[in-house]
């Protein structure tokens, strides 16, 4: 896969640095093919039937997409086993896999694991095996956890690892676990290795579900520093997650208008009716402006090198402290227009509600990005 | 084929031929038309030249790097925005020929004589009467509101019911007004910021010949169309750096002055931040879908989200302001030649912003127009589609 073209802006574009807000065609092309995978093999009553299984995960999905299509290597450089593309190509398929609501686990292994090991020194086989998608990771921080918050440890001595991390994302998918330590070491861990137990924990969002790691003298292989591994993972899990939380919100819009044109009351289209319109056109607002917040967010984390100052920590955070709340508001306003049936278990707008929810709180709440912001762009608090 | 290379060539020819430093301002102006690089996309001898509209920015930088003049584009916005293309699809031959080359250089200003006292957001119920005159042309007689420039214009778009006997949308008719008439009287119309930004015209025995007329007689409303889909892309498509809308002054007086920060302000300053920073972008996302020709719908909700914001930010301003909020710079009734929303004090950036979402069409309005034609929501109910327009309610 080849990276993205430079830029739509046009040859008189004054600002060398504009961010590139458009998709390109190779892009759209991604999201096609990843649109008609989760078409087959993701809809919303196998979603639902599977989060009330003991593999709330979809392993033949994760292994089309991941491995199939080659995705899980779109942030890995092709010489070290990946595909070589960028942020914002991940950044379409998360789009895909928010509006499919798909249990799989992209996000935690294909880009903040992923993240965290290209940070590091060490791990070059783990990261392959990841990029080629024979094998799951997760990084054991608490998915609540912003770039740049403290995190916690486990204990370090004579060569094993002994502790507990809760509520760390996907962990129960894990081939591979990515634990940081009090000594700042990253550690690569086996996850069925001796001394290693993961316990799912009962969560909100049943389609990224959390899982409690406890190490007992488990063995651990120092892959990096912790520090910035966490610190650049959270980063890039936190500005491609407003992608996962556009494509949230677009199918709660989508799917609430479709509904709305169709359902009758009082002898009429409910979708006719001025309050209710009024409401989708404001939610149609929002979800445009996600969308230009979200790939700006992604291209500049494309763009991203050691020196380009913090245009990137900015354009992720402006992302976060906007695309919690409109994932949410789009995933509320279509449970209450679809009524009574927006109540029920078997419709999937639950899915959607209980998965913006979590993602308000992942990877930092608004209120913590903007705390962020308050630094970045200069606004000091009192 | 004209790409940018051949319009770099025409720009340095026309700064060669008419060098800026040597050259008045109207000659350079009236020559720059004439090259065809005033707006290149429009068509040879119109003052452009056929090209794709993306590369207007190419000739602009080669020109503002010679230091030459421009047009002052903001005093002529109505003309600019909404008069030159509606004359231009709907102009004839002559009427291009006459129009748009003063129009242009800003020779000559132009103002809108559309709302009515009676027809705001319903603009087709409109009363002003043009009957046909004796002889050749039209006799007009009404009252119009809310005109920016009138007291400035030379010319105006007008609006008029040609027809009272068929439904509202029919009976109209599309003209360009000589504002010099005997019969248009100007008022100015004060507003809550003490300004008259605007003015009531009173139309009476007012003549226009039939070689004014925009369109055919009775197709006033498709031609409107045009003059008002151009006046929101006018609005929306503005690029602007980060901070340069209403959300600049609030930030550099929160830098500025930290005896006047709270906890309270700085979470409401932080989250209007974000989201004047998320408009921009969305902004910039549609000016990039245009300049790539992949037009999306995006730009029919641009102005609804600054109209709210633009009220919030300014809001927010006057209260962080404290003792200092509870002043206003001046009451004076003044006639400002340009409106500026964030120009002067916090006081009056609040109360000028109120009229964001109501001119150009109401926010109330502008949800519907996004329903029902972004989303495909069914239309409102409409009583008044069948029935003749002189037997509406009013």
């Amino acid at each position: 896969m080849s990276t993205t073209s430079p830029t739509h802006a046009g040859p008189a574009s004054p600002v060398s640095t504009q961010p590139d807000l458009l998709y390109s065609e190779e892009e759209a092309a991604l999201r096609a093919a990843v649109r008609d995978l989760l078409t087959d093999h993701c809809d919303a009553a196998r979603v639902i039937s599977r989060t009330e299984s003991d593999t709330p995960h979809d392993p033949s999905l994760w292994k089309a997409l991941a491995g199939g299509m080659g995705l899980a290597g779109l942030l890995v450089p092709e010489d070290r086993g990946g595909q070589g593309a960028t942020h914002r190509e991940a950044a379409v398929v998360l789009e895909e896999l928010g509006r499919a609501v798909a249990p799989v686990p992209y996000l935690t292994s294909a880009v903040v694991a992923t993240e965290a090991l290209l940070a590091c020194a060490g791990g070059s086989e783990v990261l392959a095996s990841l990029a080629s998608a024979r094998r799951i990771g997760a990084l054991a921080v608490p998915l609540h956890t912003a770039p740049g918050a403290s995190f916690p440890t486990v204990r370090a001595a004579e060569g094993a690892l002994h502790g507990e991390l809760t509520g760390i994302a996907d962990a129960s998918a894990a081939d591979v676990l990515l634990v940081p330590a009090d000594d700042g070491g990253l550690y690569a861990v086996e996850a069925d290795a001796a001394g290693v137990t993961v316990t799912g924990q009962t969560s909100l969002d049943l389609t990224r579900p959390l899982a409690r790691v406890t190490l007992d003298g488990a063995a651990g292989h120092r892959v990096g520093d912790a520090g910035p591994a966490v610190r650049r993972a959270l980063r890039a899990g936190a500005g491609l997650l407003a992608s996962e939380q556009l494509g949230l919100a677009e199918w709660s819009l989508t799917e609430t208008v479709r509904y709305l044109k169709d359902r009758r009351q009082f002898n009429r289209p409910v979708g006719g009716f001025q309050a209710l319109k009024h409401r989708l056109a404001q939610l149609w607002l929002e979800v445009v402006n996600l969308r230009a917040a979200a790939r700006n967010a992604a291209d500049a984390l494309a763009a991203d090198t050691a020196d380009a100052g913090d245009d990137a920590d900015t354009a992720v955070a402006v992302a976060q402290a906007y695309a919690g709340q409109v994932a949410v508001h789009a995933a509320e306003e279509a449970l209450q227009l679809h009524g009574g049936i927006g109540m029920t278990w078997e419709h999937p707008v639950h899915l959607y509600l209980k998965r913006a929810k979590a993602d308000s709180i992942a990877y930092g709440t608004a209120g913590a990005h903007r705390e962020a912001l308050a630094a970045l762009v200069d606004l000091r608090a009192p | 084929m004209t790409d940018a290379a051949e319009l770099r060539r025409r720009t340095q020819e026309l700064l060669a031929a008419q060098p800026p430093a040597t050259t008045g301002r109207l000659d350079f102006l009236r020559a720059r038309f004439d090259a065809g690089l005033a707006w290149v996309h429009y068509p040879e001898g119109l003052g452009g030249l056929g090209a794709p509209r993306s590369l207007q920015a190419v000739v602009d930088a080669e020109l503002e790097a010679a230091g030459a003049p421009d047009n002052d584009p903001r005093r002529i916005g109505i003309g600019l925005g909404m008069a030159a293309p509606t004359i231009l699809q709907y102009g004839t031959e002559e009427q291009r020929r006459r129009f748009l080359r003063p129009l242009w250089t800003g020779e000559e200003v132009w103002c809108q004589l559309f709302s009515e006292p009676g027809a705001g957001s319903d603009l087709a119920a409109l009363g002003t009467r043009a009957v046909r005159a004796d002889g050749d042309g039209w006799v007009v007689d009404g009252q119009k509101v809310w005109t920016s420039s009138a007291h400035a214009a030379r010319w105006a778009i007008l609006i008029a019911r040609t027809d009272p006997d068929v439904p509202k949308h029919r009976g109209i008719t599309y003209f360009v007004c000589d504002m010099t008439d005997p019969g248009v009287e100007v008022r100015p119309l004060r507003q809550i910021t003490g300004e008259a930004e605007f003015n009531e015209v009173f139309l009476t025995g007012v003549r226009i010949p039939d070689s004014h007329r925009l369109g055919e007689t009775g197709d006033g409303w498709r031609v409107a169309q045009t003059t008002l889909n151009n006046e929101r892309v006018a609005i929306g498509g503005m690029r602007l750096p980060r901070e340069g809308g209403m959300i600049g002054p609030v930030a550099r007086t929160w830098r500025e002055r930290p005896e006047l920060r709270t906890h309270d302000l700085h979470q409401r300053l932080l989250g209007l931040w974000v989201e004047a920073e998320v408009a921009r972008l969305a902004g910039e996302r549609l000016r990039q879908q245009l300049v790539a020709g992949q037009p999306g719908p995006e730009g029919a909700g641009m102005k609804l989200g600054f109209a709210r914001l633009n009220q919030q930010i300014s809001g927010l301003e006057v209260e962080l302001l404290g003792a200092e909020g509870l002043l206003y710079d001046d009451w004076t009734m003044r006639r400002p030649e340009l409106v500026d929303f964030t120009g002067r004090e916090a006081g009056y950036r609040y109360l000028r912003s109120k009229g964001n979402s109501i001119e150009g069409g109401t926010s109330e309005v502008l949800l519907n127009i996004v329903a029902e034609r972004v989303l495909g929501l069914p239309a409102e109910p409409r009583t008044d589609k069948d029935v003749a327009w002189k037997d509406l309610a009013r």
